[in-house]
Formats: structure tokens, sequence, C-alpha cells
């Protein structure tokens, strides 16, 4: 009989090999499911994962395919790191696009020099602004922000189809669909030969930002000490209030930029499928990331090379694409649970139980989190 | 002009779904634990009760299997949450973007996405008689299941039980209830109803199964929970806001007055409501002591 006993200190090598079994199990589970659509698993995996890396092009597609997730990942991250459960990131996306949309089709003359600047801080202003009542309701009346950022979603989405299919319906062609931005507007590509584009330097820039702060400065640590225990922050003079109202805005904000970027970098117009769940695969990039702005980046990419890859590998191997979200959501489960594992040791279970058996002595603080 | 008749027989049929969906919601969050996989779950239930009516013809056979997959779902939280003690958040919305996943994989792969197949749906009892003609299930819901979870809560040993395991497990414990095995139970209880409630929506209100179905309801109904202070009927008084909202908005859209109001505006009113309900009730509530937290014994 094999027992679980409570750690005292974890190894550097632990949480690395309990990812690599995360990532077996994830493939383990999933195989049926690729089989069941008739595709070899380990030709759809290869896909997934390795085919979108072997070329400059679509290693471009990948980098194109992960800045809306970097917007979304950074934007849950700050928040989460602060204690405010911002699930609502794909409304604040949402209503950032419809932004951007409404000045690059009002405003379309603006050379490109004002214009961008100009859409992402109407971007930013929306996404702070959609956060904003469940902010004040979170801190003002402690109502639960979870609900309420959650409940605003589906508002955020038929905004965006009121508008679709009322006043911003393309006249001529009668989809609903908006008409493109003006051309000051559209963010240029940064990297030659690629559809990489403005956007993803910018999440880049706002990752380094975020680290910067959260790992450098005191606002950063008075953030982190909200998110620890917001009672321990207070008795130690953090406006606990002050601090979770500004990152839940900042957060906003940042989903805000990412709607920007995604309607001026890519669509230039916005549609209805202007976010394919970019809020919510936003809280999986931010937690894989381990809420830290290099783990966004890093799960971002991963994330991107996976919905590339699973988009080429429904052309070419029938297997829908939304195995891809299947695979993110799966990888997401079995990393959370299996890294539970770490602060335990097996321990071979004898007749009698020796000092070496026993739990070993941890501060109740550390056990508890 | 409002069709009153018209407009509380629409409210209790959507109204169904967020009673069973809440009233699920209530047992599992009493027990300490927050189901946001609770939109993933409806979505199952209303997946796998279309599928199964689909190829056996008989909506009731599609309601069980739609309840055993709730059942797997609820399964899936217990381990994540109870026995390994995950974080909540990132749990239910991690299980309801799997499940969500797997549906519309499957749908894709069974029905080839986009065209839409009709099933037989529930029958409707007292047909001609104006507000009573509902679905069994609607009856059943709010007669008999409503009333009988408030009694189980708070009349009967084992309520006393989940509610102790969600205010404060260490006592429980120490009394010799097992908190993971009553959360499992919690669960498990609270997995089956989002599962019916997901079911009564392919089986009974549309008919068929479209991508994105639940629209946020299940979202809805934890906000329920909280503006029914973690108490059945305070779920249900919520419930019937929200649906007779939900009636108005459509009865309105068909009037002179409102038919010239973007028809997203009035979709969107419900939702609006509840966070304006749960602002102007929510102040301060007292969650249970347990909330988010795991047990496990040190």
């Amino acid at each position: 009989m094999i027992r679980l006993v409570l750690r005292g200190r974890e190894p550097r090598w632990l949480a690395p090999l309990l990812v690599g079994c995360a990532v077996v199990i994830t493939y383990v589970l999933t195989a049926p499911l690729i089989r069941w659509a008739g595709a070899n698993p380990m030709a759809a995996y290869r896909r997934y994962v390795i085919t979108p890396l072997t070329t400059p092009v679509s290693i471009g597609e990948v980098l194109l395919t992960s800045t809306p997730l970097l917007f979304t990942g950074l934007a849950v991250a700050i928040a989460f790191r602060a204690g405010f459960y911002n699930i609502g990131a794909e409304g604040q996306f949402l209503v950032g696009a419809v932004a951007a949309t409404w000045v690059g089709t009002t405003f379309d003359g603006v050379p490109a020099a004002a214009a961008i600047p100009f859409a992402l801080v109407a971007g930013a202003l929306a996404g702070a602004l959609w956060i904003l009542i469940p902010a004040l309701l979170r801190v003002g009346f402690r109502i639960d922000e979870v609900v309420t950022t959650l409940l605003l979603n589906p508002v955020a989405l038929l905004l965006v189809q009121g508008l679709l299919n009322g006043p911003w319906r393309n006249p001529v062609s009668q989809f609903p669909e908006s008409a493109h931005i003006g051309p000051g507007f559209n963010f240029p590509t940064v990297i030659p030969g690629t559809r990489v584009h403005l956007g993803f330097a910018i999440a880049i820039v706002l990752a380094a930002l975020a680290w910067l702060v959260l790992a450098r400065t005191a606002t950063g640590l008075r953030m982190r000490a909200v998110g620890l225990s917001s009672t321990g922050a207070r008795f130690n003079g953090v406006g606990v209030e002050r601090t979770m109202l500004s990152s839940a805005l900042v957060s906003g904000a940042i989903a805000g930029m990412g709607g920007v970027s995604q309607v001026c970098g890519l669509q230039r117009q916005l549609t209805g499928e202007i976010s394919a769940g970019f809020g919510y695969t936003g809280i999986v990039v931010a937690t894989l990331g381990a809420l830290t702005p290099v783990g966004v980046v890093l799960v971002a990419t991963l994330l991107g090379d996976i919905v590339v890859g699973a988009d080429s590998a429904s052309l070419v191997l029938q297997v829908p694409p939304q195995m891809g979200q299947v695979v993110t959501a799966t990888l997401l489960l079995v990393t959370v649970g299996i890294l539970v594992l770490r602060r335990y040791r097996p321990v071979v279970n004898r007749r009698r139980r020796t000092a070496e058996t026993r739990a070993e002595v941890i501060p109740l603080e550390e056990v508890r989190q | 002009m409002i069709d009153i008749a018209d407009l509380l027989t629409a409210m209790f049929v959507s109204a169904t779904v967020l009673v069973y969906a809440s009233a699920g919601e209530v047992v599992t969050e009493r027990a300490g634990v927050l189901n946001l996989g609770i939109e993933g779950t409806m979505y199952v239930g209303a997946f796998v009760g279309f599928t199964v009516a689909d190829h056996t013809g008989s909506p009731w056979v599609g309601l069980g299997v739609a309840v055993a997959a709730g059942l797997v779902a609820a399964a899936l939280m217990c381990l994540l949450t109870v026995t390994l003690g995950v974080n909540q958040h990132v749990s239910g919305i991690g299980t309801t973007l799997l499940l969500i996943a797997v549906c519309d994989y499957s749908n894709r792969l069974l029905y080839g996405g986009g065209q839409l197949v009709q099933v037989k749906t529930f029958p409707v009892l007292f047909k001609d008689t104006p507000v009573a003609s509902q679905y069994l299930l609607t009856y059943i819901g709010f007669l008999v299941l409503v009333p009988f979870l408030a009694w189980l809560l708070t009349r009967t040993g084992f309520g006393l039980r989940i509610r102790a395991v969600g205010e404060n497990p260490e006592a429980a414990d120490v009394a010799g209830i097992s908190v993971a095995r009553t959360r499992y139970a919690a669960l498990l209880i609270g997995g089956a109803l989002m599962a019916v409630a997901g079911a009564f929506l392919t089986l009974a209100m549309v008919g068929t199964f479209t991508l994105n179905i639940t629209a946020g309801r299940g979202w809805v109904a934890i906000a329920l929970v909280i503006f029914g202070r973690w108490r059945i009927w305070g779920a249900v008084a919520g419930a019937l806001l929200f649906a007779g909202v939900d009636a108005l908005q459509l009865q309105l859209a068909i009037t002179e007055t409102f038919a010239h109001v973007p028809r997203e505006i009035m979709i969107a009113m419900p939702y609006l409501v509840v966070i304006a309900a749960l602002a102007a009730s929510g102040r301060n509530v007292a969650y249970p002591g347990a909330y988010l937290k795991p047990y496990r014994r040190i």
C-alpha cells in the first residue's frame, strides 16, 4: 500500500516532471476522441504541436493566433493576482472590439500616427468601463465579481450582434458585419512575410510591463498581497479596495485592447465571430502560466500552436477543429489536478508508523494554501 | 396588447430550466463547493438528451441518459475540487470549457454541424387550459422537487450534514461526518439536476440542439443562488423574476411600442435585471462558511 504524505520541501525537478506527466495523460485521454473521428492520434498530435512550427509562415500564423490570447491571458492573470476573479475578459474583449470599430469607421480619415493610439485608448476605456460595474459592486458591497463579470459576457455578445444586425449592418451585402475601418487604423505588420501585426508587439510590451510592475514595484507587491490575503494586506496598511479596483480596471483595459488588436490587426471590421472564446481561453492561459507574465507568453504561444494545428488537422485529417479546445481544456484540468501532488511524496506503507512516515512539520499557512 | 395568460405560460416554461439548475447549484454550494461547471453540465444535458432522444425516439430515455451524463460531469468536479482540492474557479471554468468543447466536437462528428434535426419533445399536460398547459417536468420541478429539496436541506439529517460540511468542515469532521462523501453526494445531486435543466432546453423548449444553446443560463443560475441567499425558495423566486422579464421581453417585442427596439437589447434585459437585483439585494450577504475552501485533514 502506498500512501501520500505531505512533504516539507519541494524538489526543483518535481513540477516539470508532473507537467510532463500531465501532457502524457492529456494525450491518453484525448486519443480515443481523435480515433473516433477516424484519424491516428499520433499523427493528429504531430499536426497540432509540431507541424505549425516547421515553416516561417506557419510560425507567423502561430504568433498571430496567440496574439488575442496574450491580451486576455495577461488581463486574467493581473486580476487573479490581485484576488479579483475576472471571468469576464470575453465581454471586455468584445466591447474593446466594438470601440475600435466605432472610432475606426467614424473617424476613418485620421492618419496612422494618431489613429492607432486613438483606437487603443478607446478599446482600453471600453474594456475598463465594462468591468467598472462588477468592480465597484465587489469593492463597495462585496458582491461576487465572478457572477457579475460572467453575466456581462452574454450582454456584450448581444451588443455586438445588435449593432451588426441593426445600425452597423453592411448596407451593400446585408451581411451582419460592419464597414471596414479607415486605412490609418490598420496595424502594420511587424514580421515581414507573415501576418503578425503590431498587436503582437503591443502584447509583448504589456507582458514585459506587467512583469516589471508585479515583480519589481511596490504596486505589484501590494497587488500580490491583496491576492494572497486581503486581511493580511489590510493589517499592513494596504488600500485593499483601491488596489483591487485598479487591478480590475487594468485587467479590463488590457482585455479591451485585445479586441482592438483583433479588429485593427486582423479582421479590419467587426463580425459576430470576432472572439472565438478568447476571454475564456484567457483563463486557461493565465492559470497554466501560473499567473505570471512569462508563463502567459509561453502558454499563449503553445495554445496558438495547437489552434493553428487543429485547423490544419481538420482539413487534412478530418478531425473537427473543436479538438483544439478539447485538448486545451483537458490539459488545463489534468495539469492543475496533477500539480496538487507536488505537495506530497509517496511512502510505502509499513505495518507500524515510524517517525519517517509521519507528515513532516509544516507551518499551517503553507498547508492551507 | 400583452396577454397575461401567455406571459405566465411562457414564464413558467422558461423558469423551469433555471429552477432545476439553481436548485442543483444551491445543494452544491450549501456543501461549500462552487460548481462553475454548471454551464457545461447543462450543455452536456442538452446535447446528450437530444442525441439519445434522436437515436431512440424517446425523450424520456434521452432524459435518463442526460442525467447519467450529468452525474459523470459532477464526478469530474468531485475529483478536482473535493479529492484534489483544486481552485474551484479554475476547475469549474475548465470543466465547462471541456464539456462544451467535447459536445461541439461530438455534434460535428454526429450531425456534421449546421443542419437542424427535430426530435420528439415531451408532451404538454392540460393542453387547452391557459397557464396550466405545461410540461410534466415543470410540474415536477415546482410542485415536487422544490418542496422536497427545501425539506431535505432544512429538515433532514442528510441536509444538516450538507450544511455542516459547507459551514464548518472541521467541526463536521470531528462530529463524525465524512466531509468528502457528503460533498460528493451534494455535487452529484446538483449535477443530475443541472443535466435535467439542460435536457429540458432541447427536449421541451427547443426540440433540437443548437450551438451555444445554454446561452449563459448556467451563469444566471449561479447569480440566482446568491440572490436567493442559498435557499431553494429564494432561488425559485429569482428564477421566476428572470423568466418573467424574459417572457415579458418576448411579448413586448411584438407590440407596437417596442417593435422598433432592437431584439438584442430586449434579450439582454433579463441578464441586466439579474445584475441589478444582485446589486440591490446581494450586499454583504453571508456566504456558506467554507465556500471555495477545500478541506483536508492535517
